[in-house]
């Protein structure tokens, strides 16, 4: 059975170009890239490559990229560096929609005594720029807000924000995992201090990520060690990752073009085509500021865990915001903010499209979905005669 | 993605005995879509005692589907008195296993046959001393016990898998631990005090009476209302129509809606609208 992979803001293939450059680091050049010979310092060169590669993907400076081994470690050393760095302030400004990296870290320092300010986001799933600017004081010490959100897909207008911020003397970080390679970011030209980002969501291995400090950040290494990374990251590098990673940076900044208009529309298709075809569908979140590969859509009445094993039987690949598959027993956090009703926040599947998925794959997807959510209805004690002859009569 | 047995994933995909059956013998529902699952389940009974067909409808997912799916195959053909017997065990067993996270799906079937052998009989079905623990899925400490003495359950982790109390808020956890010890025969730690009603029935009373005796006059000038989510004792609305537009919509909300409440289901209700 052919995959048809509508998961990517899970994960990403590695992408062939990737995986080509990285294999020779792995057997032939493995040397370490610190080593004074010149077996290892020829790694040490294509490191330095990686890092500009990255850099110009965000429109930065090579030596503002540090390697981490994922976008969750990045997410926690900018936060605890923010801290760290500013002993006297006890606040911290985020939103009810992070990624658990930030989410789960706050709670963690919440109970360590800090102060946490969550801010609400509206049920489109946007953030009130008055209600944050509001939220910040003398005590604050970072603002950690996403750049796009990885369950709907909106993003948040975090230039701005970080302006904000720096207007106050405020810290701005940023876990920008689904944004980077998705929509143009240029760091040069926007008032972000540090900003995360993760190898496998675009198309390098699972294992790396990166933290980029912008030049001046006061920062303390979260993994303490040796000297890597200009002494701001112990460890020896993931050489055949970072390499991967460079690689892949390059690739997002050429498909960026086509990650805007041809994915975009397929998405667009994919989303149009359900709603018009299914009854009692809609999106959650708002369609504008959105990321191009992403669709979240609730299906009223029925169970998210269910329709993913259905599209399963057909080798569709997607995710869900219901209770069954977050692991907790309630709907997703994301959902919840945003205040989408019980009957529709346990049925929400999120679609996330990649350059590699292709026309007649959404169209199996558009002709395989309708039957298979009229056959869990028919399951549903909720989807009575008197609301499936409603939809019938518009 | 859970390891869920063929049998579960073929009973899921081709669930049996699903629908109605006109005038059941037996019928309960159980669960709620705030909880995300409920069961519908009815039965019917021949003049000897037997059960002769029975039927059902899920909300929610695969292992809940095919826990259903199994009850009715499970039943068919037995005595009231032999369904009776029937733990949530035996139906997992029928399934060949059912992922510890997804054992809730077999308490819901047993509860919902219970329930609906209850309703044949014509008895209640919670008796009136059970207390409720879990606020935040209206778990009962029988309920609790029950699980725990059923299934040889030691911690709180696995009574939420098997309950699902605890697994909200995670207010309960003390009492679900003082529940634990006192089936296992150790130290007796009385749970906390807590009041009488469920979320779930707060929430259904409320659902209804927004049905009922608010939403047709609101109709009246062309508006509605939605109920988003409600949080202790904070009710979430969102308005349509007229009223969302409308400036006196606050005073609607706060006056009238609060003032139903508060008559039909509780007085401690706060009415809070949300933007939508």
């Amino acid at each position: 059975m052919k995959t048809i992979y509508l998961d990517n803001n899970a994960t990403t293939q590695v992408a062939p170009e990737v995986l080509e450059v990285m294999l020779p680091y792995f057997s032939t050049f493995y040397g370490n890239p610190s080593s004074m010979h010149s077996f290892g310092g020829q790694v040490a060169r294509e490191i330095r490559k990686a890092r500009e590669q990255v850099a110009a993907l965000l429109g930065a400076s090579p030596e503002e990229i540090v390697f981490t081994s994922c976008g969750t470690e990045s997410d926690n050393a900018a936060i605890r560096a923010a801290l760290l760095a500013q002993p006297d302030k006890r606040h911290i400004v985020t939103s009810r929609v992070e990624h658990p990296a930030v989410r789960a870290l706050c709670a963690e320092l919440r109970s360590r005594g800090y102060r946490v300010t969550e801010l609400p986001v509206d049920a489109e799933g946007r953030l009130d720029l008055e209600q944050y600017k509001e939220s910040l004081t003398p005590d604050t010490a970072i603002v950690s807000l996403m750049w796009a959100n990885n369950e709907t897909g909106v993003i948040f207008p975090v230039e701005k924000a970080a302006e904000i911020a720096r207007a106050r003397g405020i810290l701005f970080h940023t876990d920008a995992v689904q944004a980077v390679g998705k929509i143009p970011i240029k760091m040069r030209n926007n008032a972000i201090d540090m900003l995360a980002l993760s190898g496998h969501k675009l198309h390098a291995p699972k294992g790396i990520g990166v933290l980029y400090i912008r030049k001046g950040t006061k920062f303390s290494p979260f993994l303490i060690g040796g000297h890597q990374e200009g002494g701001r990251r112990g460890g020896t590098e993931n050489t055949p990752s970072i390499i991967g990673l460079g690689m892949a940076c390059e690739l997002a900044d050429r498909n960026m073009g086509t990650e805007n208009t041809r994915v975009k529309q397929l998405r667009d298709k994919l989303e149009k085509t359900i709603l018009e075809t299914i009854p009692r569908s809609r999106v959650n979140g708002e369609t504008v500021n959105r990321l191009p590969n992403t669709s979240n859509i609730s299906f009223e009445f029925i169970e998210g865990e269910s329709i993913l094993l259905m599209m399963n039987e057909y080798g569709i690949c997607a995710s869900s915001g219901s209770a069954c598959t977050s692991g907790s027993l309630q709907p997703s956090h994301v959902l919840r903010a945003m205040g989408v009703p019980f009957t529709m926040a346990h049925g929400s599947i999120r679609f996330s499209l990649s350059v590699y998925n292709t026309e007649d794959e959404i169209d199996f997807v558009i002709e395989k979905l309708p039957p298979i959510i009229e056959n869990l209805r028919a399951l549903s004690p909720y989807w009575t005669a008197e609301v499936a002859g409603a939809c019938k009569a518009v | 993605m859970w390891e869920y047995t063929d049998k579960v994933k073929e009973h899921f995909l081709n669930p049996r005995n699903v629908g109605e059956i006109d005038n059941p013998d037996g019928v309960a529902e159980v669960g709620s879509i705030a909880c995300g699952d409920a069961l519908k389940f009815m039965f019917k009974v021949d003049e000897k005692g037997r059960i002769t067909d029975a039927k059902f409808k899920t909300f929610g997912c695969a292992s809940a589907i095919a826990s259903a799916s199994a009850l009715t195959e499970m039943i068919k053909g037995m005595t009231v008195e032999e369904a009776e017997r029937i733990t949530n065990q035996d139906i997992a067993q029928f399934l060949g296993g059912l992922p510890q996270e997804k054992m809730h799906c077999s308490v819901m079937g047993r509860e919902a046959l219970e329930a609906a052998i209850a309703n044949f009989k014509g008895s209640p079905t919670k008796a009136a001393d059970e207390e409720i623990i879990c606020q935040c899925f209206g778990i009962t400490d029988k309920e609790i016990e029950r699980a725990v003495l059923e299934n040889h359950l030691t911690s709180v982790e696995e009574v939420t898998n098997y309950t699902k109390a605890g697994g909200g808020c995670g207010n309960c956890h003390e009492a679900i631990q003082g529940l634990i010890n006192k089936v296992l025969g150790q130290m007796v730690e009385k749970p906390v005090a807590r009041p009488a009603m469920s979320n779930i029935k707060k929430i259904r009373m409320i659902e209804e009476t927004i049905d009922r005796e608010i939403r047709p006059s609101l109709k009246l000038d062309g508006g509605d209302i939605e109920l988003i989510d409600v949080i202790g004792n904070r009710v979430l609305v969102a308005t349509r129509g007229a009223c969302a537009s409308c400036q006196a919509a606050n005073r609607t909300l706060k006056f009238f809606v609060e003032t139903k409440l508060h008559e039909l289901v509780s007085s401690d209700l706060v009415v809070e609208e949300v933007s939508q």
